[in-house]
């Protein structure tokens, strides 16, 4: 399943790809891509989808705190 | 869109500079230039430390702003106040015009893809009323009257226009319409009311898919992209590492001044901040994709831009992508017991079910509707043709293969264009018709044009050799491989690809060129939207149907890695000599700001350059801006 999240705030390519990183690491996420460009979070998980949502807002929070984070 | 606050900070601490440096070289008060500039830091350098502070505690210790920290903090103990506070000034304004130019190149991109309808006007009940393009229905009736945008692909039932398919297709010439063309969303009606039945839901509708496309491209990242930022990974904390030690070891093993040698690891700390790089070439890639959307190219990654730069082979596939795709009958060779009308008619009620372009013109040229009651059944011969029943006989029709496999006597060697021939089960042959499809006037350009870069052209068909030639000739093509079964053509492609040594990109249109598309390094889907297993195969589409485009979509390709590599060498270049300086103590606070403040807004200036891409159109095709003008001249 696609996941699309729109992360508003990320500083540079390093804490975008740091986050993708840490959230690539999540069970149950096969593969997750931060465009620091687009601003764009794509998440392609088999997992269950409100628990992975939930810590992948953590995950962003912490690297980044004054990040802002909608759903798409 | 400049942060009031940031832009006080700033101005606020370039006065207490000013008046700090004044102090310091008019010999003045110690004490009160320490006060002004110490103000100055804590003013400019609040957010630095603050944000060192939670990325610490959010797990990441080594980034631009701990570098930033220590070298400012540094700075104060030794006593050089003027430079602790320019550092931080520098940086600061290094971020903000940093963040100005990122977001300036993500608007500018944003606009590029306006091209969202915002209503439709749909007929209701005898009503026109305005909705929002996502709540039509398939088959309801909208109106598009002049200066709106088509809501969603249709197709025109009543009125003439021209429309403006510039936003989605890059072309400048306005496209004359008519009952029964197919619109797509996004163009923009010019002339004259138009009412149409809509064909797909907004979901599915070309500019959704385009506006999806675009979207996803920043999420299939380049290596040279990945490399940048696994390469900071590593280099910050080497640099820390580096600078600590140029301070620690002259001061325990050579009885070094402890002041000089920690003004030259702080320096060293300075110029390596990596944000010229990590930021530059990300933003490369996205404006190289921005701006060849710009002409109607869309790249699905900045993988794809990067493989794009390497090719060495372009293979094309000849009907419908270096030729115009649409036959017409050019002579109709019946034998002696046939007439020209038996003929075609025949032909086309054989061909009553196939959509291939060379039936479509045998049908055009009967011109008659077909009674769907004399057609029988009807199988199709990849490769060879059609055997359909026609009034209770078996009708074979197609290339000589077909004729030869079912036992024909048949000639090529007759009139010019491919040869459709016709037989009957019991009746033996009965004649051939020849269609003939002409090369696009772009084609010759593009392939004139690849071959001035340094890459090779192959054609592939399944047309006959006679055809393919004339065709290959016409166009200027190194190579061609005609008489191809569609399995063939992957064969040939792939011995393309195993021989080459940089990449080999394949052009095609149709969606039996879906499996060519998937296997090239890069897949090049022409014709736009319209046919949906080629352009979901490809990694990048071509919006008008011009090959030109092929040519630059690669310059674009080559310009942006270009400019990427010259920003990658240029910060670590400029950054290297200015380390090795400082550790030798030739260079300053002052010069190590420059290396990387300066250097960031250089290389950002620079990688927006892949955004302006008019230099790789080429003269005389259907994307140049003047094509109507230099058409005439011609």
């Amino acid at each position: 399943m696609k996941m699309v999240m729109k992360v508003e705030g990320v500083c540079c390519p390093n804490c975008a790809d740091k986050i993708e990183r840490k959230i690539t690491s999540l069970n149950g996420v096969d593969s997750a891509t931060l465009a620091y460009m687009t601003q764009k979070l794509t998440l392609e998980i088999s997992g269950d989808p409100e628990s992975i949502s939930n810590d992948v807002e953590k995950i962003i929070l912490k690297t980044v705190p004054k990040a802002k984070i909608t759903k798409v | 869109m400049i942060d009031k606050k940031e832009a006080a900070e700033i101005i606020i601490g370039a006065v207490l500079l000013a008046a700090g440096l004044v102090i310091h070289f008019t010999g003045g008060d110690a004490l009160t230039e320490a006060i002004l500039l110490g103000a100055g830091c804590i003013i400019c350098g609040y957010e630095v430390v603050m944000e060192c502070v939670s990325n610490i505690r959010g797990g990441t210790i080594f980034d631009e702003n701990l570098l930033m920290t220590i070298a400012v903090v540094g700075a104060f103990l030794i006593g050089e106040y003027p430079e602790a506070l320019a550092v931080l000034l520098f940086y600061r304004v290094g971020e903000m015009f940093e963040h100005y130019a990122v977001d300036r190149s993500r608007r500018s991109i944003a606009a590029l893809t306006d091209i969202m309808p915002d209503t439709a006007n749909v007929i209701r009940d005898g009503k026109t009323i305005s909705v929002s393009p996502s709540e039509v229905e398939v088959g309801e009736k909208v109106l598009i009257k002049p200066g709106d945008k088509v809501p969603i692909d249709c197709k025109v039932l009543e009125g003439a226009s021209s429309v403006d398919t510039k936003a989605l297709t890059g072309e400048s010439m306005p496209r004359d319409i008519d009952a029964g063309d197919e619109l797509f969303g996004g163009f923009i009606n010019l002339t004259g009311p138009i009412t149409a039945e809509t064909l797909r839901p907004y979901g599915e509708s070309a500019v959704s898919r385009i506006m999806e496309m675009i979207e996803d491209s920043a999420s299939r990242k380049a290596s040279s992209e990945r490399f940048i930022t696994v390469f900071a990974r590593y280099y910050t904390p080497a640099v820390c590492l580096i600078s600590f030690l140029v301070f620690l070891l002259p001061v325990l093993l050579l009885g070094g001044a402890v002041q000089t040698w920690l003004y030259r690891a702080l320096t060293i700390l300075v110029v390596s901040c990596p944000c010229a790089l990590v930021i530059s070439v990300p933003m490369s890639f996205f404006c190289g994709i921005g701006g060849a959307s710009k002409l109607g190219i869309l790249v699905k990654g900045g993988n794809f831009l990067e493989m794009l730069a390497k090719t060495e082979t372009v293979v094309f596939d000849k009907t419908g992508t270096l030729t115009k795709g649409t036959f017409s009958v050019s002579k109709i060779h019946p034998s002696e017991n046939m007439t020209e009308d038996q003929l075609i008619e025949m032909a086309a009620e054989a061909e009553f079910y196939s959509s291939h372009p060379i039936s479509l013109s045998i049908k055009e040229m009967y011109g008659k509707a077909i009674d769907p009651a004399v057609v029988g059944a009807s199988q199709n011969v990849p490769g060879r043709g059609v055997i359909t029943e026609v009034k209770g006989s078996a009708v074979h029709i197609g290339n000589l293969k077909m004729m030869s496999a079912m036992g024909h006597n048949a000639t090529d060697a007759c009139c010019k264009g491919t040869k459709i021939h016709i037989a009957t089960e019991n009746g033996g042959y009965l004649g051939h018709i020849a269609v003939s499809d002409v090369a696009k006037a772009d084609s010759v350009l593009a392939v004139k044009a690849l071959k001035e870069d340094g890459i090779k052209t192959v054609m592939l068909t399944g047309d006959n050799g006679e055809v393919a030639e004339a065709i290959a000739k016409e166009v200027g093509v190194d190579e061609e491989h005609s008489d191809l079964l569609p399995q063939d053509k992957l064969s040939v492609l792939e011995n393309i690809i195993k021989e080459g040594k940089g990449a080999t990109v394949f052009v095609g249109d149709g969606i039996n060129d879906a499996p060519s598309l998937a296997r090239a390094d890069v897949g090049i889907a022409m014709g736009g939207i319209g046919s949906d297993a080629a352009v979901e195969a490809a990694d990048v589409v071509i919006m008008n149907d011009s090959p030109a485009n092929v040519v630059s979509a690669i310059r674009i390709s080559k310009r942006t890695m270009r400019i990427v590599w010259e920003n990658i060498i240029f910060a670590l270049a400029v950054k290297f000599v200015i380390l090795c300086m400082a550790v030798f103590g030739y260079a300053d606070m002052y010069l190590a700001i420059f290396g990387d403040v300066g250097v960031t807004i250089i290389a950002i200036l620079n990688a927006a350059r892949c955004l302006s891409v008019g230099s790789t159109v080429l003269k005389g095709s259907i994307t140049d801006p003047d094509y109507p003008k230099t058409n005439i001249s011609i």
